[in-house]
């Protein structure tokens, strides 16, 4: 080819193939939705055209010979601190095309990562440290509104019975749930995944935006289904389905930015679930129209508590954003009972990447300053915290709870755990790994009964690490960790940053 | 036989009054009689069957949000969020009404006599058999029918308190992917949202206006042939997938 788009040349990966190991058996042709591996028939032998490999490693996961390797290409750009490759693509492809830049996933971009400069503690000595193997150890979490006090009143015998009236929660097994992702964006292979892993756990699952198939009603006790601005599959049994409902503002990875399925992804089930039609694009705005207030939202919790006759706490799903703790004081006092914050390194199935890389902030700072404003308006107790965004082991679970929060949301971990390798073209619906896509033929590689396993597996190893940690710190309850700001130490960081967080630095 | 239950909403915060009429349809009330409504909310929410309200007075925002199946007749004018995310049933509303009526609407059919607000009949969506439907006797605020992805928008522009304003306000349709929007007379060029054009109906279209308007004339004690006797015009998006070339092919 003489002439070719610049573009071309300046692709992010290279497939390698050992011309000894490999034996043309096709396999990789088959496995690469993106057809960057092809069968030359004048060859007679498998060919690669690099410019369309996304980097899965699916292909090189599957050789059954161990031939492929893929790896980043190294262009030839001159270096430059300012216009980093990244840049430049980004301008090729813009200037090919006129478009918006889409991506998947969260962003890979190097913002502050707090939980690695946050340090846990461990009691040596004096309050001695508890081992969960064989002492008792509480992760059950309760999420929903806690009373201002308790009242007691006396039985006949004396006893004392309890004469408040509690609101309602969402009982947890573990301070974790599998966050918001749509029957849309993933496939329905994955939600009945997650519904039967976060029934064995006994934790909940998060429908997302785009309804809840008849067939998931039965996890019912383990879902938390999702009200967003497009309202897809929404009605008066979808609010019934489950044992909470959450109302979906902002989302980590595009704040101010709606959600948008395209028509391509609206396949049969999905057209049903979200009762569209096919094809047709699910559009889905960042504002909610009828929300333009606290007030505003506080109609919206309430008639979302009349249809589901107050049985089920509602929660307020939101980006971290700069004013996040002066919102989410709003949500509270509009009447939530359970405010979600999802920071800016939160994933999603597609978004254009100026947003996901720039808007909102880390869910650290966020977290923190949401969980200092509610104690010090004497609110705290009205709602609990779920912290979302970018949670990549049971060790940033535990440093969220002592940062203030009630559970995290995990969502890319998930993912990850079936087999995500973050290539983040989710947004294409071609996913090679069977994830983010309604294609039939790529659907099923995921089998519901392994990825729920592995999503099980995960949590439950999750679970053990996180009783470790805190027994090692000589608690016995998750409950005496939240918000327990002493349990962690900061390490390289500034004054303001430790401010924020309410923590000390290392050595203090 | 209707079994009747009546109610003096005076002074009842709205928790209680809900919860009174949950328990009286729970009792087999199918017809439910509201007096001295005055701003309670959500009334009717989620109310599923073969039931009639009639609502003497204000109801309150987000009245019929939910509801499958009621038929509710309101004797005065409502205020915001009447059938917020519908699903099927007959709303009547004999005065006016407010902002976002209708939203995301998947079915049944609203009537309103006079003007009403803002946003109204944004996110409506029709599915298999589910046509959701709002008919405004009076004129619209801005962005009527606004993301709509499916259904029927028939605005006449007839009963209004309005006399100076255009028959709908700026950016009517803006977004719509699906459904479509018929009005009365004409419509000024300028207050349609980007994209979108009113053309003249055609036979088809008339067959539908009209079965409507006789059916809403009726609710309303209306004269369809009065209603009829203009011309109207219907506005249709562009495509089902109007931003489908906003971003870098994959």
């Amino acid at each position: 080819m003489l002439f070719q788009p610049i573009n071309r040349n300046y692709h992010d990966f290279t497939i390698v193939r050992d011309k000894d190991l490999c034996i043309n058996c096709k396999v990789c042709v088959r496995q690469c939705s993106y057809e960057a591996h092809y069968w030359d028939e004048t060859r007679q032998k498998v060919m690669a055209d690099n410019a369309k490999c996304v980097g899965c490693h699916r292909c090189e996961a599957l050789c059954p010979t161990s031939a492929i390797l893929i790896q980043k290409k190294h262009s030839d750009f001159k270096d430059n601190a300012l216009w980093r490759p990244e840049f430049i693509k980004y301008i090729y492809k813009q200037a090919d095309t006129g478009g918006v830049l889409l991506t998947g996933m969260g962003s890979p971009v190097n913002i502050p990562i707090y939980w690695d400069k946050l340090l846990l503690d461990a009691s040596q000595v004096t309050n001695p440290s508890i081992d969960p193997l064989r002492e008792p150890m509480e992760l059950k979490t309760f999420l929903g509104c806690k009373p201002d006090k308790l009242e007691f009143s006396k039985t006949k015998d004396g006893s004392p019975k309890l004469k408040t009236k509690l609101a309602p929660q969402i009982e947890l097994n573990y301070p974790i749930m599998f966050s918001a992702m749509s029957f849309g964006s993933i496939n329905f292979n994955l939600h009945i995944a997650m519904a039967r892993a976060a029934t064995e756990l006994g934790i909940c699952y998060n429908t997302g935006e785009g309804g809840l198939h008849k067939s998931l009603y039965k996890y019912g006790k383990n879902t938390i289904v999702q009200v967003a601005s497009g309202r897809f599959g929404v009605h008066r049994d979808f609010l019934n389905a489950g044992v909470g409902i959450e109302i979906k503002v902002g989302q980590g990875a595009k704040p101010g930015i709606g959600g948008h399925l395209p028509g391509v992804k609206i396949n049969e089930m999905v057209s049903q679930t979200r009762m569209i039609p096919l094809g047709s694009d699910a559009i889905s705005p960042a504002p909610h129209h009828d929300i333009y207030s606290i007030e505003d939202l506080h109609q919206l919790i309430f008639a979302l508590k009349e249809a589901s006759e107050y049985r089920v706490p509602v929660s307020v799903k939101i980006a971290a954003v700069h004013n996040v703790a002066a919102i989410a004081s709003g949500i509270v006092r509009a009447g939530a009972d359970i405010v979600a914050i999802d920071g800016i390194r939160g994933g999603t199935g597609a978004a254009p990447g100026m947003i996901r890389d720039n808007v909102g902030i880390p869910i650290e700072l966020a977290l923190a300053s949401v969980d200092q404003r509610l104690r010090d308006e004497g609110i705290r107790n009205r709602a609990s915290i779920v912290a979302a965004g970018g949670t990549r082991c049971s060790a940033d679970v535990v440093k969220a709870i002592a940062l203030g929060a009630d559970a995290c949301y995990i969502a890319t971990s998930a993912l990850i755990a079936v087999g995500c390798t973050l290539c983040a073209k989710c947004y294409t619906g071609k996913c090679p790994w069977g994830i983010a896509t309604n294609d039939a033929r790529l659907a099923k590689r995921q089998n519901p009964e392994v990825a729920a396993q592995k999503m099980v597996n995960l949590v439950r190893a999750w679970g053990h690490e996180i009783e470790e940690m805190l027994g090692g710190m000589g608690l016995n309850s998750i409950e005496s960790l939240r918000g327990n700001r002493d349990k962690l130490r900061a390490v390289g960081m500034t004054d303001t940053e430790m401010d924020i967080l309410g923590v000390k630095h290392a050595g203090r | 036989m209707a079994k009747t239950f009546t109610l003096d909403a005076s002074g009842i915060y709205y928790r209680q009054l809900n919860e009174q009429i949950r328990e009286a349809v729970a009792n087999g009330a199918t017809k439910i009689v509201l007096n001295n409504v005055n701003g309670q909310r959500y009334i009717a929410d989620a109310l599923v069957g073969d039931l009639e309200f009639e609502i003497n007075g204000v109801p309150g925002q987000d009245m019929c949000s939910f509801m499958r199946g009621p038929r509710v007749r309101v004797k005065a004018n409502a205020q915001d969020g009447v059938g917020n995310t519908m699903d099927d049933g007959l709303v009547v509303i004999e005065g006016l009404a407010g902002d976002v009526v209708g939203y995301a609407m998947r079915g049944g059919k609203i009537f309103i006599k006079g003007d009403v607000g803002y946003r109204v009949g944004i996110h409506m969506k029709a599915y298999m058999e589910k046509l959701p439907t709002i008919i405004i006797g009076g004129k619209a605020g801005d962005f009527l029918g606004e993301y709509m992805a499916g259904g029927i928008l028939l605005l006449l522009g007839m009963f209004s308190d309005k006399p100076t304003e255009p028959i709908a306000g700026r950016s009517l349709g803006t977004g719509m992917h699906g459904g479509v929007i018929y009005v009365r007379g004409e419509v000024p060029a300028e207050q349609i949202g980007p994209g979108l054009t009113a053309q003249p109906v055609d036979e088809a279209d008339k067959a539908v206006i009209e079965e409507l308007v006789k059916e809403y004339a009726k609710e309303l004690g209306l004269n369809a042939k009065e209603i009829l006797a203009a011309d109207f015009v219907k506005i249709k998006p562009f495509s089902h997938r109007p931003y489908g070339n906003l971003y870098v092919p994959a």
